[in-house]
């Protein structure tokens, strides 16, 4: 075991998987002699060349179209937004091309491609940086779209998505690069489609993903302390939802809060309560309930900011409404 | 640079190009199929048997001929919504093509696509793409992949070349402009072949266009631009030659400007009110297929009989086609979401 950051973990995914296999190369603005926006190609243009990891210029649609252009001819191309929100610019590529294109051509290509970079509301960027595009992609049919929150699963997740068949959009976020955790030195993999059980509970299911997972475990001491047992699902894959996991913990917990930093018209957290709808409805002791952060473009200001995303208290205040109105209505 | 600045047009002097009898009608076929194709899609349109917009390549065959036919099969091709006669001069089956547009089961891509997304992976056919300008960085990307395929992964053989074909209207848009950049910068394997046809639907060229003449344009980026006459299939083939060997050796991009006509209507559903009688007539007399026609009756190269014979299985060939459409399956509804995902 050795301590690393999260970003150090990402590196050594896209390290592994390079010298592992020729065809991985990395695309993207500055990820080369600069080493990447926050250091996750550090250095690789020196062991592997201009070529694999690929300075492009400010053009997203046309470096991601050309990504596509190149996976669909045989490589395997992670791409990095230099900050996610910038692929709005490669939007349609990213829709009509990554996602659509094996399915409309009937088959006839598949595109192994990753589309990785940091994003989420950072530290008073203001409203362009700090954007919540995991709601904006998860209606793109054919994508897979993942989060991933520790320096563990950041590894284990992104070595998966890099020999994945298939477009993967995979979020980092912006606070969570310099989290240090212990990870294996020995190679492991983790599968994109699994919720992880962060903390197993019988009281409530919490569901979340990428930093808003620390903003519930900061405020689980409290929890815990005044008698409530949560259980805690990073749901990891966006996209699909792991509704078996989640009814797993449901069927034992009966409560869902769902925590989540996109915003709340259709979000996660929507999609999660319809299909939480479809297929545990008689399970529910309580209706679902979500904390989202609000409908606005992201303030400038920090207090408006902090206002903007869910934090811990609000957290607290859920769980103890929600525990505690629903005894009422069972015993 | 050492390419001329300037290609003086017409470029037409057939007589230049010593090419042999076998591959001078191969030429002639390709672009007799094209055109049969295309009048064969119109038909089935109007009796029901295809839907969607469908565009037709008429006029135009001597761009996709003269260019596609100078390509191994190794190369790619990138289109357009106007696909149907670039897949067929890279290769794809009229039948497959067809039976596409028929949405059946048996098209190039399992009637899934249609008549705006026509691909063939056996054929290096990479689409097939409806939306403005979005094939150049796709067709960018392969050709990306065939100097990582020659440098990074050391496979023996030659450069593969990419041709990326797209329409005036589309030069106005920014992902021609950073493509053109990012092919120059990395000396990309890559023709961009500009169908020059002077109307983007009902946008007359020169009033979309603050320079209506796109080969200059390379010139800001620094690859060769180069005009020719698009009517004239032996002059692009002429100018295409150069820039496929140019490729092929590593030596970077071309621009290419086909000056053409189509002459159809945008789609099979544009009323087509804004082109005027006699601009039409001035670019139907100079059909590409009558022009090649008459050079090879002209210099005896070939009897009008062996010409005849040409058409005669060309046409076979498409009611073949017609046929096998027809009578293939529909798309199975419990495979709806087949192809979604590939396996891992």
């Amino acid at each position: 075991m050795s301590k690393v950051f999260m970003f150090d973990a990402l590196r050594a995914a896209t390290d592994e998987e390079m010298e592992k296999d020729l065809t991985v190369c990395v695309i993207g603005e500055d990820v080369g002699h600069y080493g990447g926006s926050y250091k996750v190609t550090k250095d690789l243009h020196s062991k592997y060349g201009d070529l694999r990891v690929l300075d492009t210029p400010i053009a997203e649609n046309s470096f991601t179209g050309m990504a596509i252009g190149a996976a669909i001819t045989g490589l395997r191309p992670i791409v990095e937004g230099m900050n996610m929100s910038f692929l709005l610019l490669a939007f349609n590529q990213i829709s009509n091309n990554a996602g659509m294109l094996r399915y409309t051509s009937g088959g006839n290509f598949t595109l192994p491609l990753v589309i990785r970079g940091p994003g989420g509301v950072g530290r008073q960027l203001g409203a362009e940086h700090s954007q919540r595009l995991e709601a904006y992609f998860q209606a793109i049919p054919g994508l897979k779209i993942v989060a991933c929150s520790t320096p563990y699963n950041a590894k284990g997740l992104l070595k998966s998505a890099i020999r994945d068949n298939n477009p993967v959009v995979f979020f980092e976020h912006v606070l969570l690069y310099n989290l240090q955790e212990e990870i294996p030195e020995d190679e492991y993999l983790i599968p994109l489609d699994k919720a992880e059980v962060v903390r197993k509970g019988k009281d409530i299911t919490i569901l979340t993903y990428s930093r808003m997972r620390h903003h519930v475990t900061e405020a689980l001491p409290l929890l815990l302390n005044d008698g409530y047992d949560p259980e805690v699902l990073d749901l990891i894959s966006l996209k699909p939802l792991d509704i078996d996991s989640i009814s797993v913990s449901v069927k034992k917990t009966h409560r869902v809060l769902i925590v989540e930093e996109c915003m709340k018209t259709a979000g996660i957290g929507a999609e999660l309560i319809a299909q939480i709808n479809e297929h545990l409805f008689d399970e529910l002791d309580a209706p679902v309930v979500r904390l989202s952060s609000q409908d606005i473009p992201t303030p400038y200001n920090g207090s408006l900011e902090q206002a903007t995303v869910i934090q811990p208290h609000q957290i607290i205040d859920a769980v103890k409404n929600i525990v505690n109105s629903s005894k009422t209505i069972t015993t | 640079m050492s390419y001329p600045k300037k290609v003086e047009l017409p470029l037409t002097n057939c007589n230049q190009i010593n090419l042999t009898k076998h591959k001078l009608l191969v030429l002639y076929e390709d672009m007799l199929l094209g055109r049969n194709f295309e009048d064969m899609c119109a038909q089935m349109y109007y009796k029901g048997k295809m839907f969607g917009f469908v565009h037709l390549y008429n006029g135009q065959e001597a761009v996709s001929t003269g260019v596609i036919k100078l390509l191994d099969s190794k190369d790619y091709v990138c289109s357009t919504y106007r696909d149907h006669v670039h897949a067929l001069s890279k290769g794809v089956p009229s039948q497959n093509v067809m039976a596409e547009l028929f949405g059946k089961e048996t098209g190039c891509s399992r009637g899934r696509g249609g008549s705006m997304h026509i691909f063939s992976a056996p054929h290096n056919f990479l689409g097939g793409f409806a939306f403005i300008a979005e094939g150049i960085p796709v067709a960018t990307g392969a050709a990306f992949q065939s100097i990582y395929r020659q440098q990074v992964l050391k496979e023996p053989g030659e450069l593969r070349v990419t041709a990326c074909f797209f329409g005036d209207g589309t030069t106005n848009n920014g992902q021609f402009f950073e493509c053109l950049n990012m092919a120059v910068l990395w000396k990309l394997p890559i023709i961009f072949v500009v169908e020059n046809n002077q109307w983007a639907i009902g946008m007359a060229h020169h009033r979309s266009s603050s320079i209506p003449e796109i080969h200059k344009k390379a010139e800001a980026f620094g690859l060769p631009g180069i005009e020719v006459d698009g009517m004239d299939v032996l002059a692009v083939r002429q100018v295409a030659e150069k820039a496929v060997e140019r490729a092929r050796q590593g030596q970077g991009p071309t621009l290419i400007e086909a000056l053409t006509y189509r002459f159809r209507g945008h789609s099979l559903a544009d009323p087509d009110e804004l082109r005027s009688r006699q601009e039409k007539e001035a670019w139907v007399a100079r059909d590409p297929i009558k022009k090649l026609k008459k050079h090879i009756l002209d210099n005896q190269i070939a009897s009008s009989d062996e010409l005849n014979d040409i058409q005669s299985s060309v046409k076979i060939d498409l009611e073949q086609s017609v046929e096998f459409a027809m009578s293939s399956p529909e798309p199975n509804i419990s495979e709806l979401k087949r192809y979604l995902f590939a396996d891992n």
